[in-house]
C-alpha cells in the first residue's frame, strides 16, 4: 500500500477500505466494538444480514482477504471454499481448535491468535479454582449464606495446598503461568507436554497417565486437537486417585466428561474445578448437586484488562496485514 | 499424667479431644450445666486450659482456677487469653505458630481470587441452570493488582510471597517499618488503604488493632477497593463495613472472620461482591493435626518439666 503524503491526509481515500469478514461477533467485539474502528479496515458483519450465511458469503465476500472468527464461527474447509480471496484468519481467542489448520496451511492462509494476552487471567482462574476446591471456598460460602453456621457448627476441613504435587497438562503460556504461581505456594510442579521444554525446571512426563499416577491434582492448560480430545479419560482419572483434583481452563472436550461425572459421583476422584464443558452452555446435571466441584461459565479470561489487550492485538494483526507488515502473533508450526 | 485436670474450653477438634482424653483428666467445659458451680467444685483439679480462637482464658476464668499452670491455645491468635494476668500469676501460655501460616496465607489468596474473579458467584450462576450463550460478564483481573498488607509477620510475609508470584506490587503497614524488607511501607493504615487495590488484615488482635478497619479506612479504599480479613472479626468495624458494601462505597470483601461468630450479618448474604467463610483459615486436615500435636506436645513438655515447644509467656 502506498503511504499518503501529509497534505493529502484530509482527502477521501480513492481506494475503498478493505473488509474483514465477521460471521458471528466474538465476545470481544460485542463488548468492545469501538476498539475495532480503524482506518485500515472495516468490518463486514455477516450476522446482521437477513441472507443465510452461505448466500451472504457468495454474494458479498468474494474479495474478502481476512476473517475475524471465534469458537462460535469456526473456519471449516467449507467456509474457506466460499472465501476464494482469503489470506488471513484472525481469532479473538488463544484456542485454535475451531480453525482447520491443515486446510489453511495447504492454501497458504496465515492464522493469528490471541495467545499470551489471556495467560495471566487463565492462570489466575486455574489457581483460584484449585484453591476453591481444596479449601472448599464456594461450598463454605454457600453454607454461610444459607445460615447454617450457627446451627451446624464447624465446616468440614479442607486439604492443604502446599504439599500437593500438581501436574500441568500442557506447559505453554498458560501452563507456565500456572506453574510459576503454584511454586509460590510450595507445590511440587510436574508436567506433560508434546515435547519436554528445555527451560522448564519441572519433571517432565511423556504421557498424561504417568503424570496422573504421580500427581495429586491435574491442571489442564493445553489446546484441543485430535490428539488431546478425551485425553483425560477414565484410566487417567483413576490413576489420579480418590483424593485427586482436576482443574480445566482449556477446552471441555479434552476430558471425557461422561466418565468424569461418573468418577466424581462415585468418589473415584476427589473433586473438580471446571471453567469449560463439552457442550456449553449445557452442564451435566449431576455436577450441579456435588459439593466437591466448582463450576464456572467459561469466563477464565473474561476481564476488561485481558479483553482490551486482546482487542489491541487483534486490531494490530489486522492493520499489519493490510499494511503488508509482519503479523504480530502468527501461529508457528511446532 | 492421667490425674492432671485439663479444661477444654469448647469443641474444636476430635483428634485433639481424643488425645487429651487419653493422656489427661479431660473436662469439656461446654457440657457443664452450670459453669460457675463447676469451677467452684473443680478449682483444685484443673491445671491446664486448652482454648482456641473462639474461647480461651479470660481474667475471670484464670481467677477461678488457682491451680492453673498453663494455657495452651489451639490457634496462633492470643486475643482470647488475658496475657497480662497470666504473666502476673506465672501461668505459661503456648500457641500454634508456623504450622498454620501457609494455610492461612493460601486462604487469603484464595479469597482474593474468589472475590475479584467472582468464583463463588460464577458457581452459583452455573448451578442455577441459567447459563446461556451470549451471557458475558467481565470480572476483575487479579494479576498485577496492588496488595496492601496490615501486619507483616509470618502470615503477612507468606501472603506477600504468594501475591508476588501474581506480579502484585506489595506494600504494608506495621507498628514499625522493617528496613530489611523490600516492600513499600506506609506509616498509617489510611495511607496504605489509599494506595492499594486489595487490603489484607494479617496482624494480631490487640487493644490497638481493634477496629483498625474503620470508616476512614473504608473511605480511603474507595468503591473499587477490596478488603480481605483473615485476622479477627473485631479488626473491622463490622456495621460500617456492611453499609459500605451494601451501598457499593466499597468494591468487595473476602471475610473469614466476623465480630460475633458464628453470626454473619445477613445483609451480606445477597451481595455478589463478597465471599463469606466460617473461620476456616487453618481448616485443613493436615494443619489441624499439626496444631493438635503442638498443643499436646506443649502440655506434655510442661508437665514433664521440659522446655515448652512454642511458648508465648
Amino acid at each position: 500500500m502506498e503511504s499518503q503524503p501529509s497534505q493529502e491526509r484530509n482527502e477521501q481515500p480513492t481506494k475503498e477500505v478493505p473488509h474483514v469478514l465477521v460471521m458471528k461477533p466474538p465476545p470481544l467485539l460485542t463488548l468492545f466494538e469501538d476498539k475495532f474502528i480503524s482506518t485500515k479496515f472495516q468490518l463486514l458483519k455477516a450476522w446482521e444480514s437477513t441472507l443465510p450465511l452461505h448466500q451472504f458469503l457468495t454474494t458479498h465476500a468474494g474479495s474478502v482477504r481476512a476473517v475475524l472468527c471465534s469458537g462460535a464461527s469456526p473456519i471449516t474447509p467449507h467456509i474457506i471454499q466460499l472465501l476464494p480471496s482469503l489470506q488471513l484468519v484472525v481469532t479473538a481467542s488463544a484456542g485454535i481448535n475451531h480453525i482447520d489448520l491443515n486446510e489453511c496451511r495447504r492454501l497458504g492462509i496465515a492464522v493469528t491468535n490471541a495467545a499470551g494476552v489471556f495467560s495471566d487471567d487463565a492462570a489466575d482462574a486455574a489457581v483460584g479454582l484449585l484453591i476453591d476446591v481444596l479449601r472448599k471456598i464456594s461450598s463454605a460460602d454457600r453454607f454461610v449464606r444459607h445460615g447454617l453456621w450457627p446451627a451446624t457448627g464447624d465446616y468440614p476441613l479442607g486439604s492443604k495446598l502446599g504439599d500437593k504435587r500438581v501436574g500441568i497438562v500442557g506447559l505453554g503460556s498458560i501452563g507456565s503461568a500456572v506453574a510459576k504461581r503454584l511454586e509460590a505456594f510450595g507445590c511440587t510442579v510436574l508436567y506433560n507436554s508434546r515435547k519436554p521444554k528445555p527451560w522448564a525446571p519441572y519433571p517432565f512426563y511423556s504421557n498424561v497417565h504417568e503424570l496422573a499416577v504421580d500427581s495429586d491434582a491435574l491442571i489442564v492448560c493445553c489446546g484441543l486437537t485430535a490428539e488431546t480430545r478425551h485425553m483425560i479419560n477414565r484410566q487417567v482419572m483413576v490413576a489420579l486417585g480418590k483424593q485427586g483434583i482436576i482443574v480445566n481452563v482449556a477446552r471441555g472436550a479434552i476430558i471425557d466428561e461422561k466418565e468424569m461425572v461418573e468418577c466424581l459421583v462415585h468418589g473415584e476422584i476427589g473433586g473438580a474445578g471446571l471453567d469449560v464443558f463439552e457442550n456449553e452452555p449445557s452442564v451435566p446435571k449431576q455436577l450441579l448437586e456435588l459439593d466437591n466441584v466448582v463450576l464456572s461459565p467459561h469466563r477464565a479470561v473474561f476481564t476488561p484488562e485481558g479483553f482490551m489487550a486482546a482487542c489491541d492485538l487483534v486490531v494490530a494483526n489486522l492493520e499489519a496485514f493490510f499494511e503488508d507488515e509482519p503479523l504480530l502473533s502468527p501461529l508457528i508450526d511446532e | 499424667m492421667e490425674s492432671i485436670g485439663v479444661l477444654l474450653a469448647c469443641p474444636m477438634n476430635s483428634y485433639l479431644e481424643q488425645q487429651l482424653d487419653k493422656r489427661f483428666k479431660l473436662y469439656r467445659f461446654w457440657t457443664v450445666p452450670d459453669k460457675s458451680s463447676f469451677l467452684a467444685s473443680h478449682k483444685d483439679s484443673i491445671q491446664a486450659v486448652v482454648g482456641n480462637a473462639a474461647a480461651g482464658a479470660d481474667a475471670e476464668l484464670i481467677e477461678a482456677l488457682p491451680k492453673l499452670e498453663i494455657v495452651a491455645s489451639f490457634s496462633v491468635g492470643l486475643d482470647k487469653i488475658d496475657l497480662t494476668k497470666c504473666k502476673e500469676k506465672g501461668i505459661r501460655v503456648t500457641n500454634t505458630p508456623d504450622v498454620l501460616t501457609e494455610d492461612v496465607a493460601d486462604l487469603a489468596i484464595g479469597l482474593m481470587l474468589a472475590v475479584l474473579r467472582k468464583l463463588c458467584e460464577s458457581d452459583r450462576y452455573v448451578r442455577s441452570g441459567k447459563w446461556k450463550r451470549g451471557d458475558y460478564v467481565l470480572t476483575t483481573k487479579f494479576t498485577g493488582k496492588k496488595v496492601g498488607i496490615i501486619g507483616l509477620g509470618r502470615i503477612g510475609m507468606a501472603i506477600a510471597k504468594r501475591a508476588e508470584a501474581f506480579s502484585c506490587p506489595i506494600s504494608y503497614y506495621s507498628r514499625t517499618e522493617k528496613p530489611e524488607i523490600k516492600y513499600k511501607y506506609y506509616p498509617s493504615v489510611v495511607e496504605l488503604a489509599a494506595h492499594c487495590d486489595i487490603l489484607v488484615v494479617a496482624c494480631p488482635l490487640t487493644k490497638e488493632t481493634h477496629h483498625i478497619i474503620n470508616r476512614e479506612v473504608i473511605n480511603a479504599m474507595g468503591p473499587k477497593g477490596v478488603l480481605i480479613n483473615i485476622g479477627r472479626g473485631p479488626h473491622v468495624d463490622e456495621p460500617e463495613l456492611v453499609s459500605a458494601l451494601v451501598e457499593r462505597r466499597l468494591g468487595g470483601a473476602g471475610l473469614d472472620v466476623f465480630e460475633n461468630e458464628p453470626y454473619v450479618p445477613e445483609e451480606l448474604f445477597g451481595l455478589d461482591n463478597v465471599v463469606l467463610l466460617p473461620h476456616v483459615g487453618s481448616g485443613t486436615v493436615e494443619t489441624r493435626q499439626a496444631m493438635a500435636d503442638l498443643v499436646i506436645g506443649n502440655l506434655e513438655a510442661h508437665f514433664q518439666k521440659k522446655p515448652l515447644l512454642t511458648p508465648v509467656v
